[in-house]
């Protein structure tokens, strides 16, 4: 417990008339970061769990690391690929390539959000609010790998400001932080986001990997159903990830882990995960009965962000739906949405990011909805 | 009469800064949005509807006293739609590409919020020479966020202003690239918001009585 008396020891420098009270909310964050705080709120009531926002947050993070280890090698693995050299290329080898290659977003997504958040903190004399932990994470693995480190500084900076402080903060965004992050980068430098050339990194970093020429490009499966080529991508490639893609997407298994922890911590709602892919597969099956796709249902399901974004986005517990039965109007919608944008719309191969967009806008009038209903059939009743 | 005493500067001055058509009152957003991607077509559409309210409000005062009150809309739409066809026909005379780029936005100033607020606001009720300061004023003060909003908009999104290239192309050799969002309308509505708060953060002193 002598990190306990250390923080004791220290605390007094940030309080009112401190020498450090200018760093008061930063204290305060790391405070209540590795301990959890013991103070109980002053007014109204309130429920308390077992656990507290940083710990949920905590155990997302860690529900993303097995997406995040495979992105990592999988950056490798495509680099090799692509080389030719995949023979002569080591298993660590090509993970520690990856490693390199992601290290410094995770680096910069977190250097500049929560810095931005800590800035905010101060400047308005609040806590430190713990969202963005799981937003700097998931930021950098929904995004290509090859993205420039300048705008990703521009995307988290707009998307911590406009998406989340001006709402009022954690809790109370409208829509999902880190796909605003990725939206922003989409919409203002799409030749960096779409296309055939930014899935697979190029350079060597500290004699690792292998430097490609600069006209080398690579689509996604999705990528290629949008250009109407055939798909040549074996089904167990796409379930196991070794496909190119945005660093954490691409693997199915990798993120049926992190679904595991997420549904047995009770932290996602399987109401919502689970309709989110109804709805995947009903669009799925109409589309491929209609012939308007040429792959079947349940590659829509494995290919692209679809799995990443059910898991980890969907069920965002500020974004989406609250009411039970508003969870499942909200995951269908989402679900049947990706697919329809990935069909329907040419200039998008990927429909998972708008729609989630689309359904974190029409959450709160689907629990609108299906409060009213509640009201009028229990007036119903009473009469 | 005092041409301009205080009361007619202050006619004049304050739509410029506290009682700013777009950034107190909020009005004229959608022109606002559509016209500003780029510095020229939002300089010459706040010149057009400062011109198109500074005339109307003058004509509508000269004629308010005769104006029947039931029909008084429609009559002051004649005078706008009049005016703005006189612009409009002008500027496909004098800048056609300008009245390209601009399209559909120059007829729908019949539409806009400010214009139709200050003639009924304050034309109706006022002398031509006021009238004619707040229509100048509130002209002014759309113009300016006009251009505000169009110069950071052609800055970021194309690296230009007035059609000027002002980022050197060693900053695109360097890696820098033009945001495209810049140049979609959603970009516009949150640029504006910026302004909105940055104003009333140091200006508008709304809630502190």
């Amino acid at each position: 417990m002598s990190l306990r008396n250390y923080l004791d020891k220290i605390r007094p420098n940030f309080e009112e008339g401190g020498k450090l009270h200018a760093f008061k909310s930063v204290f305060d964050g790391f405070e209540t970061f590795l301990y959890v705080p013991n103070e109980t709120s002053k007014s109204g009531t309130s429920i308390h769990d077992a656990i507290d926002s940083k710990r949920i947050m905590s155990i997302v993070v860690l529900s993303l690391v097995p997406a995040m280890l495979f992105g990592m090698y999988n950056i490798g693995y495509q680099n090799a690929l692509a080389a030719g050299k995949l023979a002569d290329a080591t298993c660590w080898g090509m993970f520690l390539y990856g490693m390199l290659a992601l290290l410094p977003k995770i680096l910069v997504s977190y250097i500049v959000g929560l810095g931005i958040e800590f800035a905010w903190a101060q400047w308005k004399g609040e806590e430190i609010q713990e969202g963005y932990l799981v937003s700097g994470i998931l930021i950098p693995l929904i995004i290509p790998v090859t993205t420039p480190l300048w705008i990703l500084v521009l995307a988290v900076a707009f998307a911590v400001i406009f998406t989340k402080e001006i709402f009022g903060g954690t809790g109370m965004n409208i829509f999902n932080v880190a796909l605003a992050a990725r939206a922003f980068l989409f919409f203002s430098y799409p030749s960096k986001m779409t296309g055939d050339s930014i899935w697979v990194a190029k350079d060597a970093i500290f004699g690792l990997g292998y430097t490609l020429p600069d006209g080398f490009t690579m689509a996604t499966p999705l990528g290629e159903i949008a250009q109407g080529t055939t798909v040549n991508t074996p089904i167990c490639d796409m379930v196991v990830g070794l496909i190119p893609g945005s660093v954490g997407e691409t693997s199915v298994i990798a993120i049926a882990i992190g679904a595991v922890i997420l549904l047995w911590t009770n932290i996602a709602s399987w109401k919502t995960m689970f309709s989110v892919f109804l709805g995947g597969t009903v669009m799925g099956l109409l589309f491929q009965s209609t012939g308007a796709t040429p792959i079947h249902w349940y590659e829509h399901l494995v290919l692209g962000g679809f799995c990443f974004g059910a898991v980890f986005m969907a069920t965002d517990p500020v974004t989406s739906a609250r009411t039970e039965t508003g969870k499942w109007v909200y995951g269908f919608f989402i679900g049947a949405m990706a697919i329809i944008i990935r069909v329907l719309n040419p200039g998008y191969p990927e429909g998972m990011m708008l729609a989630i967009l689309f359904g974190n806008m029409f959450a709160p009038l689907i629990d609108y909805c299906v409060v009213q209903s509640n009201i009028s059939k229990r007036a119903k009743r009473a009469k | 009469m005092d041409l301009f005493s205080k009361q007619n500067r202050e006619v004049f001055s304050n739509p410029l800064n506290l009682d700013n058509p777009i950034m107190v009152q909020v009005l004229g957003i959608c022109s606002a949005l559509a016209v500003t991607s780029q510095l020229k077509p939002a300089i010459v559409m706040g010149l057009a509807v400062t011109i198109i309210t500074a005339f109307s409000n003058v004509i509508i005062s000269l004629i308010r006293n005769t104006i029947p009150n039931r029909i008084r809309i429609i009559v002051q739409l004649v005078v706008v739609a009049a005016l703005v066809t006189i612009v409009s026909q002008i500027l496909k005379a004098v800048a056609y590409d300008v009245s390209v780029e601009l399209s559909v936005y120059v007829g729908l100033i019949i539409t806009n919020c400010i214009l139709m607020g200050r003639l009924e606001a304050f034309a109706m009720t006022n002398k031509p020479w006021p009238s004619f300061l707040d229509g100048v004023g509130n002209g002014l003060g759309y113009a300016m966020i006009l251009v505000i909003v169009g110069a950071i908009r052609e800055f970021f999104g194309r690296g230009s202003l007035l059609g000027f290239k002002i980022l050197p192309q060693s900053f695109y050799d360097a890696g820098y690239m033009d945001n495209g969002m810049m140049s979609m309308p959603a970009m516009a509505l949150i640029l504006l918001g910026c302004v909105i708060w940055v104003h009333r953060a140091y200006f508008y002193k709304e809630d502190k009585k």
